[in-house]
């Protein structure tokens, strides 16, 4: 797996709903091996790749956004409050940085704990810019947020703030780069605005209508201290997901990803997570409805500002998705 | 006195009951559309052709609706039990005066019936009583009597009459009549350079539901919603609100619970506002959902923004809007259509 692109993409701004920059970086690197870039009206990045005619139609997704923070109001001296923009939580808040897409970087703490073993709820925390009331504040009501941390590289131990999903970003990207030829009309779509909701994937579903939707993102791990009880570990390979909160995978579609990786030698692990889901729960009942499931790259702490990969199962998601893209798909 | 805002807020339509309003509206802008046509859902939907001028097919939203409750049983005595249809709190319905659209196009009116304070205990006195435990009165002796009249199915909605405080509105169903307003004030006004497609929306408050089939029967290449937001500007005292605020101006939204507007449109809408030194403010962002929500995501994505009167006390018998707001957002809606150009939406693709 590509590391130097890898580490462009997760330190990139892009909250949900702010993905200019997030694209126009991700276009740059896919430019040379795609067949055809369009961006949808919601700004969803769809890169086509032509297959010999004798396959199907696949949609693979991974999205482009991040959880960020929105500027709700400005107090009088200058200290912003703000909501979030998908699933931000309190206790992951207090001395962290966050940046807004002109560069302004700003520090998230709170108003004084009565309790020092309970944090506080969204709306009483505050970023503090260093303005010293509204007329000198950087940014305004309705500005977006990212937060800023660079990546870190220790061994295979990946770590960032916006794995979640950016390392699909980079399965998709490396996928279409090794991929010599295929039989499938494949769209890569680098979506946007899901983590409010997998609201971009849907609407680019509808225009693609594919046959089968694959989502690359990330899911939980169960194998930290005291953790949620969870069968997949960091390390043991890429994710097949069969069942999230949001859609049950295609069985047939399951059967066919555990077999490419037993016949490749691939690594793998099964995967039924209970909260969350990704953009194939849309994909799967947008139009007229496709085969979709999920590989999912295991990532610890996710929704943190640390969400931590292994190497190995990054590079062996992408050698699954480039054989399952490279063989025909029956079910 | 505005003449329209007091027919509109006037007029009844309950979700899924939306005949009253949708013929009055029908009726209004009649005379200044070059067709229309009811959808099956029930939704309004008129074409006003444009000049030609440019090639753009645009949407504007605005949905007729309005909260209210729906008759689940009629008891022996004669009362009527009831559920919302949309957000509605119990603490504002004891004691209001309601009217039923029953069969016949008839209208019964009725009390939410609260037992006076005479015979309520310290302890019943502070606490919240539960819509299960309401009743309407008409006024009927017995079951037979109000079954006459009423059948389980019907909508209700409240009683109250349009009047003007100086510069403020106050009335029922501002929510979203005050978009109604709007939408029919634009669609009177000279044609547009590109054709407009009206949509008069139904359902919206049980669920955008009524917007998202207009959506993907008009297929539009963008769309702005008209709306009426919940205003919270009584004074707080942490410094964290207001959202906002009666007088401030037409407010412009950013980002709901629902839909994260899209920013090359709010951008368009702010500079308009700031170039044509029209009051606005920007609602602060967080909870809600308005119709951009189903919009966006109907077919295969349509760039959509929103631009709402606030109001006081929505979702009551009673809210409160500033008619100067009213005004604004109807010269912020009709100058943002006016420049609207499709370099505004063209992003670079190419093909390899």
């Amino acid at each position: 797996m590509d590391r130097e692109l890898t580490q462009k993409l997760v330190e990139v701004y892009g909250p949900s709903g702010f993905e200019d920059k997030i694209r126009d970086l991700i276009e740059e690197e896919v430019r040379p091996y795609a067949d055809e870039v369009r961006i949808d009206p919601m700004g969803n990045l769809i890169v086509r790749k032509k297959g010999d005619g004798s396959g199907l139609k696949v949609m693979i997704a991974a999205h482009m956004d991040e959880i960020g923070l929105m500027v709700t109001h400005i107090t009088e001296k200058g200290f912003l409050r703000f909501t979030n923009i998908g699933g931000v939580y309190p206790h992951t808040l207090m001395g962290n940085r966050v940046q807004f897409a002109d560069g302004t970087i700003g520090v998230i703490y709170s108003e004084r704990l009565e309790n020092r073993e309970k944090v506080h709820s969204l709306e009483k925390h505050y970023i503090d810019v260093g303005a010293s009331g509204r007329d000198d504040s950087p940014v305004e009501v309705g500005d977006a947020a990212g937060f800023l941390r660079p990546f870190l590289a220790q061994g295979d131990f990946l770590t960032a703030k916006s794995m979640d999903d950016r390392i699909g970003c980079v399965v998709g990207i490396e996928a279409l780069q090794r991929m010599d030829s295929t039989p499938h009309d494949i769209y890569f779509v680098f979506s946007v605005q899901e983590e409010v909701g997998t609201r971009g994937a849907q609407a680019a579903a509808n225009a693609i209508e594919p046959d089968v939707g694959i989502a690359l993102d990330v899911t939980g791990t169960g194998d930290t201290p005291e953790g949620i009880p969870m069968a997949v570990e960091l390390g043991a390979g890429p994710a097949i997901k069969v069942k999230d909160r949001g859609m049950i995978a295609h069985g047939g579609l399951v059967r066919l990803m555990k077999q490419r990786a037993q016949e490749a030698e691939i690594p793998y692990q099964m995967e039924v997570l209970e909260a969350g889901s990704t953009d194939a729960r849309s994909i799967q009942i947008a139009g007229p409805g496709s085969a979709a499931g999920t590989i999912s790259i295991p990532c610890r702490y996710v929704h943190s500002q640390s969400e931590t990969v292994n190497a190995e199962d990054v590079e062996n998601s992408i050698r699954l998705l480039v054989d399952i893209l490279s063989k025909p798909i029956e079910f | 006195m505005n003449e329209l805002l007091r027919q509109l807020t006037e007029a009844t339509g309950v979700a899924s009951d939306e005949k009253e309003i949708r013929l009055l509206i029908r009726d209004l802008i009649e005379p200044h559309v070059d067709e229309w046509r009811v959808d099956t859902m029930g939704n309004l939907l008129a074409v006003k052709r444009g000049t030609g001028e440019r090639s753009l097919r645009v949407l504007v939203d605005a949905h007729m609706d309005e909260v209210g409750l729906m008759i689940t049983d009629v008891d022996s005595d004669g009362t009527l039990r009831f559920t919302p249809v949309g957000g509605i709190s119990d603490r504002t319905l004891l004691g209001k005066v309601v009217q039923i659209n029953a069969r016949g196009g008839k209208k019964i009116t009725g009390v939410i019936g609260a037992r006076p304070i005479h015979f309520l205990s310290a302890g019943e006195r502070s606490k919240i009583v539960s819509v299960d435990d309401m009743r309407i009165d008409i006024g009927a002796g017995k079951k037979e009597e109000a079954t006459g009249k009423v059948s389980v199915g019907d909508l209700a909605t409240f009683v109250t009459g349009y009047q003007e405080l100086g510069q403020i509105a106050m009335g029922k169903a501002f929510d979203n009549r005050a978009g109604c307003a709007a939408l029919i004030t634009l669609l009177q006004r000279e044609p547009y350079p590109f054709d407009l497609h009206a949509a008069f929306t139904v359902q919206e408050e049980v669920g955008l539901r009524g917007a998202r089939v207009a959506a993907y029967g008009i297929k539009p290449d963008l769309a702005l919603v008209l709306e009426c937001t919940p205003a919270y500007d009584l004074p707080n005292e942490r410094d964290i609100s207001p959202n906002v605020m009666l007088g401030k101006g037409a407010a412009i939204y950013v980002m709901d619970r629902s839909t994260i507007q899209d920013p090359r449109l709010v951008r368009h809408v702010m500079r308009t506002a700031q170039e044509n030194e029209i009051p606005f403010q920007i609602r602060q962002p967080g909870g809600g959902g308005t119709n951009t929500a189903a919009i966006q995501r109907a077919t295969t994505g349509i760039p959509a923004a929103t631009i709402a009167t606030p109001a006081r006390y929505t979702h009551t018998p009673a809210a409160m809007i500033n008619l100067k707001d009213f005004e604004n957002v109807v010269r912020l809606a009709e100058a943002t259509l006016r420049n609207l150009s499709s370099e505004l939406f063209e992003r670079q693709t190419s093909t390899a």
